[in-house]
């Protein structure tokens, strides 16, 4: 095989030296009776094949469509620079940095995410990630589970309804009462997302306050992109900030992988769950990072552990820290604002013939309901060449003729008109 | 080094953005933050050079062999890389799986999830796989999850136990205990094994799984595996078994062949996906007769109209809202489909062969903390060099000045003074030489100038930090 570098001389050698006669010897521990018969596997393929075949399957899936589609996830403008230099394979080959001295590129990279995120959302620490938006937030219900000791987690209809699934999923088997709503008495904390899954802007200061008189913890859900221009979790009062960090420099990839970023008051550093990197000393008084707190985690405590997280997803937190930096205070702000008014004037020509239905202002997304059910309606614009959006149904948010709209800095004028002429013949016909 | 928050100038810039074609839009105040978010204001060039220099003060498979215990550090191939990065894959949508209206557009990664989930079923001998779990302890979670479910459904209520030997991942029993079972350990016998009889004792009728590692991270195969299977089905408990060591014996049997009824795959270990400096991995699973009913959904089957997706009835839920880490599993799909069925069996043959010459030529110097050949892994004990004052910390941050990744350091906690050694298939004879060579000098330092070995290291950017003082002052974030 090509990555075997032994050659057949070699490995008489070694053989040699340890003593046996053949590979298979050191297989003695195994059954016989155990052992594989045979499968149904293909067989193997030159690089080339490889590319060619992978080069095939990649275009069966269509991408060249102009993507209104939105939902948690969004496409949004990576630098170039975030590709160049988080695919050093310094960087991309390492391991969690179980040894500092060798390791500071990844440590100081995660000392600078954990600085971007509590600057970004308004907090006073951050872990070093979690694996996405939706494992963050079922982190987040159970640390504070932990830090109150109740056991009554509150999750408003802001919330994403996958995400509430997740959490469901989660904690199946866990001995806690999770509940709709946003009712903080006796309840170890509510969770809100902001903006809502429909894209709804509200300030929650006021839940904050009110979890707070009652003891439980607030969780906020935050867009970090939105967090160029809206009010940040910290300043409403949150305890413990998650979000899906996707929109921060990372594709999207089919799914993943994407980031979990959990944020706190720094009270509540010892319930977080993951690694965390801290700032220190060498021997001769230089500054280093290094992993630290270690006695929440796995490898050390085990059953008592905050949590079961071991690999997390650290190369996706160094490429949001470079998008954060190549993008600065202006850069997020202008993209945030980018984002905010493409989708206004979206909405505005949309809701001259159908309803939105968010009941506040908006962010970057809104929800319309169309005269016709919004799959149909979706295939036929797929057909010029639009992802049209969320139907909500689809994902138990909403009617048949619901439709999640998003809208990125990437999206031109001239493509939000074509996609509101499109939509509007679509459902009302040509006969405008 | 500087801080990248060190380096702002206010008033730099780095990216040009395109200017606004549509009316600004206002948002009410109260909504609004009241100044831009104190992000580091840079040139480009400035974030290329400290992400470069970054970059240089880390060890990575491209530039040092890393053989670091239980992690199978080995080498991903470029063109899992390069095929991960096709726009094809890397700018799909995840929420063309929500609805069936786009599955027309994304029949090639439909297919790619079908196929890795069916190939992984079928190295693991099971009926089904699932790419959801983002990681090797989420895999752990969702199998746990899923024996959760499978006695919920029987109406096991008594089952509350998993069983879990000493020797086992720290990950094993966090997994257990979040899930929220209790967790009881098993010890291991002085040979490094499951001790059978104690299993046997503790299978009640209160368990609901036993979580094995085979070979165990002692680096030896569990020789009764098959007998823990049939002693615990007997009691309906069923068998997890975690895939962090199946590098040692891909190709060469399979978990559900073993009995086992669940177990997760690492992705990034055994299939070469990179390791990212602590992720993303993967920790796909695959399932067996008992537990297929219970996987999470919606799951992509293959109709006459090509790749769809269904809901599963009695799914446990959903771990992911999508395919977990998808482009991981796609680079994972590509190493499969190079080595293909043909060519697999080699990684375990020539990873469990590179583990025994290493274990061969340190076993003099070093103690084996087992006796016997190892899989995939070997385990040496610093005892002796320990009671002559130098510890197996002490001998790791030797390794770095030399040039190498350090070996995984006390773990298990099982063996004293431990260093574990994962060479994997990809390393050559003569890097395995350079670093027994290494190991075997600095055997000889410990001797004759044991100092030189507390100060280590002096190559790198820093010395040994100080972990207390971390802990005490803590500093995790430069804040505005």
């Amino acid at each position: 095989m090509t990555w075997i570098p032994v050659t057949d001389s070699e490995r008489e050698e070694m053989l040699g030296t340890i003593g046996v006669n053949s590979v298979e010897d050191l297989f003695a521990a195994v059954p016989e009776a155990l052992r594989m018969r045979g499968w149904d596997m293909p067989p193997g393929l030159s690089e080339m094949a490889l590319r060619a075949h992978m080069d095939a399957l990649a275009a069966r899936n269509k991408t060249d469509l102009s993507c209104f589609l939105g939902g948690g996830y969004y496409d949004h403008f990576i630098p170039a620079a975030v590709d160049a230099l988080s695919g050093r394979s310094e960087f991309f080959t390492a391991y969690t940095p179980y040894q500092p001295e060798c390791a500071q590129g990844t440590l100081q990279s995660i000392y600078e995410y954990q600085s971007a995120v509590c600057r970004l959302a308004g907090m006073e620490c951050a872990n070093a990630s979690l694996y996405d938006g939706g494992t963050a937030m079922f982190e987040a219900a159970t640390m504070a589970c932990r830090a109150t000791c109740r056991t009554r987690v509150v999750v408003d209809g802001s919330v994403n309804p996958v995400w509430r699934r997740m959490l469901l999923t989660h904690c199946a088997k866990l001995e806690l009462d999770i509940v709709d709503g946003a009712d903080p008495e006796g309840a170890a904390c509510v969770i809100v997302q902001n903006p809502s899954f429909l894209g709804t802007v509200r300030d929650f200061a006021d839940l904050g306050e009110r979890c707070r008189a009652a003891g439980a913890l607030f969780v906020v859900v935050f867009n970090p992109v939105s967090l160029g221009m809206l009010k940040t979790p910290g300043a409403m009062g949150a305890d413990i900030a998650v979000a899906e960090g996707q929109s921060l420099g990372l594709p999207l990839g089919f799914g993943g992988p994407y980031l979990g970023i959990l944020a706190a008051r720094k009270k509540l550093i010892r319930k977080m769950p993951g690694r965390i990197v801290g700032e220190t000393l060498d021997a001769q008084g230089r500054r280093g990072f290094v992993l630290t707190l270690q006695a929440r985690e796995q490898h050390i405590r085990r059953e008592k552990a905050n949590s079961n997280i071991c690999s997390n997803q650290a190369l996706c937190a160094l490429r949001a820290l470079m998008y954060l930096c190549l993008m600065g205070p202006e850069g997020l702000r202008q993209t945030a604002q980018a984002c905010h008014s493409k989708a206004e004037y979206l909405k505005s020509r949309i809701a001259a013939f159908a309803p939105v239905l968010n009941d506040g202002p908006t962010f970057h997304e809104f929800a319309v309901r169309l005269p016709r059910p919004a799959e149909t309606v979706c295939a036929e614009l797929l057909g010029r060449g639009f992802l049209a959006g969320l139907p909500l149904a689809a994902v138990g948010a909403g009617e048949a003729g619901d439709l999640l709209v998003a809208v990125t800095e990437k999206r031109t004028r001239a493509e939000l008109d074509a996609y509101a002429d499109a939509l509007k013949e679509v459902c009302c016909g040509t006969d405008l | 080094m500087e801080l990248i928050y060190e380096k702002s100038r206010s008033g730099r810039r780095a990216v040009a953005l395109e200017p606004l074609d549509v009316p600004e839009a206002e948002l009410n105040s109260e909504l609004c933050r009241p100044a831009a978010a104190p992000l580091p204001e840079v040139s480009e060039l400035d974030v290329v050079r400290h992400f470069t220099l970054l970059s240089q003060r880390n060890y990575g498979v491209d530039s040092q062999f890393y053989p670091l215990g239980s992690c199978t550090m080995k080498y991903n191939p470029k063109v899992s890389e390069l095929v991960a990065a096709h726009p094809g894959f890397a700018t799909l949508h995840p929420h063309l799986s929500s609805a069936k209206v786009y599955e027309p557009v994304c029949q090639g990664a439909l297919e790619l999830v079908f196929e890795t989930e069916r190939m992984l079923a079928e190295i693991g001998g099971m009926q089904a796989g699932c790419l959801q779990p983002m990681a090797g302890a989420h895999g752990e979670l969702a199998g746990v999850l899923l024996i959760a479910a499978y006695h919920r459904d029987k109406g096991n209520t008594h089952k509350r136990t998993i069983l879990i030997p000493d020797s086992a991942h720290g990950t094993n029993p966090a997994s257990a205990a979040m899930a929220g079972f209790e967790v009881r350990e098993i010890p291991s016998t002085p040979a490094g094994v499951m001790d059978f009889d104690k299993l046997v004792e503790a299978l009640d009728d209160t368990v609901a799984g036993v979580m094995m590692t085979c070979p165990n991270t002692h680096g030896l195969f569990e020789p009764q595996v098959h007998e823990v299977a049939e002693r615990a089905h007997a009691v309906d408990a069923l068998l997890y078994y975690d895939g962090a060591n199946l590098n040692a014996i891909v190709g060469k049997c399979r978990p559900g062949d073993l009995g086992f009824d669940v177990m997760h795959f690492n992705l990034h270990k055994t299939f070469a996906t990179p390791h990212g400096m602590g992720g993303p991995g993967s920790g796909a699973i695959a399932v067996g007769e008992r537990l297929l009913p219970y996987l999470p959904g919606p799951r992509v089957v293959k109709s006459a109209d090509g790749y769809t997706l269904e809901t599963i009835p009695k799914s446990m839920g959903r771990m992911a809202a999508f395919f977990g880490n998808f482009l991981i599993a796609v680079r994972a799909y590509a190493f499969l489909r190079y080595y293909g069925g043909d060519g697999l069996p080699s990684v375990a043959d020539n990873a469990v062969l590179n583990a025994n010459y290493m274990f061969a030529r340190l076993r003099g110097a070093y103690q084996a903390a087992f006796e016997g050949t190892c899989m995939h892994e070997c385990l040496l004990s610093a005892v002796r060099q320990a009671d002559k004052g130098i510890h197996a910390l002490d001998i790791a941050k030797a390794l770095l000045d030399r040039g190498f990744h350090a070996p995984t350091i006390y773990f298990p906690l099982t063996v004293k003074e431990c260093l574990m050694i994962e060479p994997t298939e990809t390393e050559s004879k003569e890097t395995m030489d350079l670093f027994c060579d290494a190991m075997l000098e600095i055997a000889q330092l410990v001797d004759v100038d044991p100092d030189s070995l507390h100060a280590a290291p002096v190559t790198l950017p820093v010395s040994r930090l100080d972990e207390v003082r971390a802990a005490k002052d803590l500093n995790c974030a430069c804040l505005a």
